[in-house]
């Protein structure tokens, strides 16, 4: 095990469809300025940034250059990670694995995106295989509407078990000012709204965001420096497979069931429901929100719809998720991974305003991408 | 199929080649500090921004001071005349990419009461005769719309040397 590390510090900015205001430089100093703020520290005091995005988003290719305007790395280490939609997920481990190295003391992640900028399906859809899949499989919505399609086969799951989780993410949102769409919704809006890929509606799907992210890690000496209460690193884990969705084993989705195998393990967690205090997962579509719980070990295979029904993820459930509102209502890509994680972090430092879920020993956030690529991190208030 | 990704399949001893285009579309916002400087330009004029710690006068403007970090707010106009740093000849075509066709110029340019330098166009020039600290001028396009392209290029100032 490497040096212990701690978040001791998250801004974000204000996110919009639209922000016409602000070039993209501009868009990540407003993160970067208010994460440095939420942490009192000055951009002298961080020693190295990790920055990402989507590729082929707003057509810049080396960010990580472009961006120090905005990132303030001028003169510091910077480097670039993309890993698709998972890339603030792993821009959180990169900025851990660099702290837990021993290497530096103080390291800033940053994610963002201007979807506004492009058209994003058609960026997406560069992820693809150019001459496999990319004519047809190579958006967003299409594999994970093909993923709930076999889930009500399989289990009866129903269209209204989706728009439940839909309901819950949106009216989270109420709570937070940084969410992009805050609309009170009901089932009937979800099942009303129109149909972009069956079974997913629009309701039911994340929005296009502008946006961005930042979050500080710090070593173990210097963490309870900077803050009495920092949200502690206990595990974290990545699972990549395969470049085509044909090849996946979409009933046992292994990625998901390997990261979070992973680290539970690391953490000691046996029952999430009970060890598990509040959890920020990139949930890109209401349905990903019933079909994974059952992988994430929350029940037995197919039994999600129940505990859905019954509220156990709701915010006053056993185990609230997303009070943040998730991706359903805010989705700056190349941020949202890096979100769930300063959002779990705020949770664990006591500092989530009107969305704070009460006392929070434990947190989980999860990130998610191309072909099924899962991330994953523990935090925790006390010490690993 | 209109966005069919495989344009060509061409094929030699049994082993294709298959050939496609990306057409992604986008939309750049440039920000409330870049609008203010384009929008300069298409009056014909050129504006930097200072930044009141380092006492630099950046050129184009941008909102962050890279050295200090600080919120930049205080414009200067600067020119219209300039001192060319550096600059090269370009001897061969990339007509996809090139706004003129070879052999042409670009270099940088430091305009009076700037700190930094704007790349650009090189045109009414003798390429031969074109050297570091030779005063230039801007040439507008004749109908400016609003972006880096109207200035058209730089030329010498008249009888400079
Ligand atoms: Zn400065």
């Amino acid at each position: 095990m490497g040096t212990r590390t701690a978040i001791v510090g998250v801004g974000q900015t204000h996110h919009t469809s639209k922000r016409k205001d602000v070039n993209g430089q501009e868009l990540i100093s407003e993160a970067v300025k208010r994460a440095l703020q939420d942490a009192a520290l000055e951009l002298k005091d961080i020693d190295a940034i990790v920055i990402g995005n989507m590729d082929h988003f707003e057509a810049i290719n080396n960010v990580d250059c472009w961006s120090i305007d905005g990132s303030g790395a001028f003169m510091k280490p910077i480097m670039k990670v993309t890993t698709g939609g998972s890339t603030g997920g792993t821009l959180g481990s990169c900025a851990y694995y660099h702290v837990a190295s021993g290497l530096f003391d103080v390291v800033m992640a940053i994610g963002w995106e201007k979807n506004s900028e492009s058209d994003t399906q058609a960026a997406i859809s560069t992820c693809a295989d150019p001459i496999v899949e990319r004519d047809f499989f190579g958006g967003a919505i299409g594999p994970n509407a093909a993923e709930y399609a076999m889930y009500m086969e399989q289990f009866g799951a129903t269209q209204e078990d989706a728009a439940l989780v839909a309901v819950r993410d949106h009216n989270n949102a109420l709570r937070n000012p940084h969410a992009h769409l805050r609309k009170f919704i009901t089932v009937e809006d979800v099942m009303k709204s129109p149909v972009l890929c069956w079974p997913i509606k629009l309701l039911d799907s994340c929005p296009r965001s502008d946006g961005a992210c930042a979050v500080i890690y710090a070593s173990e000496t210097t963490a309870p420096k900077i803050t009495p209460n920092p949200a502690w690193v206990h595990a974290t884990a990545v699972s990549h497979d395969y470049v085509y969705f044909g090849d996946y084993d979409w009933e046992m989705m292994p990625t998901l069931r390997t990261t979070v195998d992973r680290v539970y393990g690391r953490a000691g967690i046996t029952d999430p429901l009970k060890d598990v205090d509040v959890m920020e997962l990139y949930l890109p579509f209401s349905t990903c929100g019933v079909v994974w719980m059952d992988h994430m070990h929350m029940c037995s295979l197919g039994d999600a719809p129940k505990l859905i029904r019954k509220g156990v993820f709701d915010m006053n459930g056993e185990l609230p998720i997303n009070p943040s509102g998730g991706v359903l209502s805010t989705n700056p890509i190349g941020a949202t991974g890096l979100i769930r994680l300063g959002e779990a972090a705020l949770q664990v430092m006591g500092r989530a305003g009107e969305r704070q879920v009460g006392d929070v020993r434990t947190a989980l956030a999860t990130a998610f991408g191309s072909c099924y690529w899962f991330e994953a991190t523990v935090l925790r208030s006390t010490k690993p | 199929m209109e966005n069919e990704t495989i344009l060509e399949v061409r094929e030699k001893d049994g082993l294709l080649i298959l050939q496609g285009v990306i057409r992604v579309p986008y939309t750049w916002a440039a920000g409330a500090v870049a609008s203010r400087f384009y929008a300069g330009l298409r009056d014909r004029r050129i504006y930097g921004i200072r930044c009141p710690t380092c006492r630099l006068v950046m050129v184009p403007p941008k909102k962050t001071c890279h050295r200090c970090f600080g919120d930049l707010n205080d414009w200067v106009e600067v020119g219209p005349e300039g001192t060319l740093q550096t600059f090269t000849v370009v001897h061969y075509s990339e007509p996809e990419l090139h706004p003129l066709r070879a052999p042409f110029a670009y270099g940088i340019i430091k305009m009076d009461g700037a700190d930094t330098g704007m790349t650009h166009l090189i045109g009414e020039a003798d390429q031969r005769a074109l050297k570091e600290g030779l005063r230039m001028t801007a040439v507008f396009r004749d109908k400016p719309e609003g972006n880096y392209l109207d200035i058209r290029y730089f030329k010498p100032v008249k009888g400079a040397k």
